[in-house]
């Protein structure tokens, strides 16, 4: 005997409860799972919050991944209330025990006013490109959003900076910021990989930005072709989500941590010699800063920059990919970042060690007495300090 | 003996060592003995009134002397005290 629809209808619903969306919110309050069941395109136009979105077509092969536990109270929602009806019922035969339809749909959800969003919508092709991040729920859609959205300032395009630059454009973090008044040395390119041969004596910020645009289009980069000093750190770093810390000298990073804390902007610092290197991230307010861990600068015969004491090429990139991964936790807000603990780095032992570190109540920059004014000179320094910032740094 | 893994900005001033076995029941103690073997460590390590540099750090089994007893935090013969001193490089 061939079913109408209408037959269809009422037997799904002498099977299957009806919510009103009220109730449904109860119901989601007190633990039960909101599942979506409409089309992508649908969803994309909007959704209630906290929903999960597995369209009808996929229910029966994802809703295991989502939902469990059998016992687990689940509301289906539609447009309406018709096909949430009927996939309530697919649900029932695989098993589920708790299920409701919520009666009149997103169509009813949304002409009482309730609560919705619409979720960032990524094109086709940048649902490609980022699929690999999609496919992680750590990431997926909002995270990717989230990081096309996001403004990455990297303090020096050299060895540090290179890596991370490449990784983090590759990740698509929407707006990339460069601080570089160097131009690129043939002895620059035994690690600095965001550069090239052909563009020996060009601008590092203008070569960086040449390779950053052919990996990914849905970047930009915001190139700063000027040495980070006291006068213009402030406008530098305004707006910035994170900052990489990629410099060579400490006034730099001095410098820097100030300001970054003055503006609450987490610092993923990180230092190389030789084969050895430093990581850790700087959270304002949170853990420690660069201040906390270092309270003066040693004297320059003690602090040997690259150029004058080399390094091994790999191990800038090693910190360097250390620093993205950690901006990107940032970013995300996933994970536990490095803060309040410095990663040390021996490449010749192949360790990875860790020290705590302890925010310092005195600390001059972030310490609970006195934040550091714009100029204070608390941190003076005199001429030739350090290594300079020159083109063979 | 303690361990005092020496960092390598500071190697040369070592004899190129890694690690120097030290005797000694305080921090203090223990570098007191690193630069009496290495005396070009001295200037590297303590400011001239013997106090510890504030540029290099230690570490007594990963614990921060700053925040314990400075020179007076006491080491067993199985700890390893780091030496960290700041580092710029980046480029
Ligand atoms: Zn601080």
């Amino acid at each position: 005997m061939p079913k109408s629809f209408s037959d269809l209808m009422r037997e799904a619903r002498s099977q299957i409860r009806e919510v009103n969306t009220a109730e449904a919110v109860d119901l989601v309050a007190s633990g039960a799972r909101l599942i979506d069941v409409r089309e992508s395109s649908e969803w994309e136009e909007g959704h209630i919050p906290g929903a999960v979105h597995i369209g009808r077509s996929y229910l029966e092969q994802q809703i295991e991944g989502a939902v469990a536990d059998r016992e687990t109270p689940v509301v289906l929602y539609c447009a309406g209330g018709v096909r949430s009806l009927f996939s309530a019922q697919v649900l029932a035969e695989m098993g589920y025990t708790n299920l409701a339809s919520m009666k009149g749909g997103f169509q009813a959800w949304k002409s009482e006013g309730r609560d919705w969003t619409k979720p960032v919508v990524l094109s086709k092709e940048q649902k490609t490109r980022y699929s690999r991040h999609l496919l992680i729920p750590e990431v997926g859609a909002e995270g990717q959003a989230r990081l096309l959205g996001s403004k990455a300032l990297f303090i020096g395009a050299g060895g540090l900076g290179s890596p991370a630059l490449l990784y983090l454009a590759a990740a698509g973090v929407g707006t990339l910021g460069i601080v570089d008044f160097d131009v690129v040395d043939l002895s620059n390119l035994q690690r600095q990989i965001v550069h090239t041969t052909d563009r020996v004596g060009r601008k590092k910020v203008e070569s960086a930005a040449e390779t950053v645009r052919a990996l990914n289009p849905d970047v930009t980069v915001v190139p700063h072709e000027e040495m980070l000093t006291e006068a213009n750190v402030e406008r530098l770093i305004a707006g910035y989500d994170v900052i990489l810390d990629g410099t060579d000298t400490f006034e730099t990073r001095y410098t820097l941590n100030d300001a970054a804390v003055r503006a609450g902007i987490p610092v993923v610092h990180a230092s190389v010699f030789r084969f050895e290197g430093q990581l850790t991230v700087f959270i304002p307010n949170e853990g420690p800063c660069y201040r906390c861990l270092y309270p003066s600068p040693p004297p320059p015969e003690l602090a040997p920059g690259c150029s004058v004491a080399g390094v091994l090429g790999v191990v800038p990139g090693t910190m360097g990919l250390l620093q993205a991964t950690e901006a990107l936790k940032v970013l995300l807000g996933i994970g536990d970042t490095l803060s309040g603990r410095l990663l040390i780095y021996d490449a010749l032992d192949a360790t990875f060690s860790e020290l705590r570190l302890r925010r310092d109540p005195h600390c001059p920059a972030c310490g609970d007495g006195a934040p550091v004014a714009s100029g204070s000179g608390v941190f003076t320094l005199k001429g030739g300090f350090g290594t300079s910032t020159g083109a063979n740094a | 003996m303690s361990t005092i893994r020496i960092p390598p900005v500071l190697r040369t001033a070592a004899g190129g060592s890694k690690t120097v076995e030290v005797a000694g029941a305080t921090v203090g103690e223990a570098i007191a003995a690193l630069v009496a073997q290495h005396p070009a460590l001295r200037d590297q390590v303590l400011a001239a009134d013997g106090s510890l540099n504030r540029f290099v750090n230690v570490y007594v089994n990963g614990k921060d002397v700053r925040y314990e007893q400075e020179l007076a935090t006491p080491v067993g013969p199985t700890d390893t005290i780091i030496l960290l001193p700041a580092m710029a490089g980046g480029r």
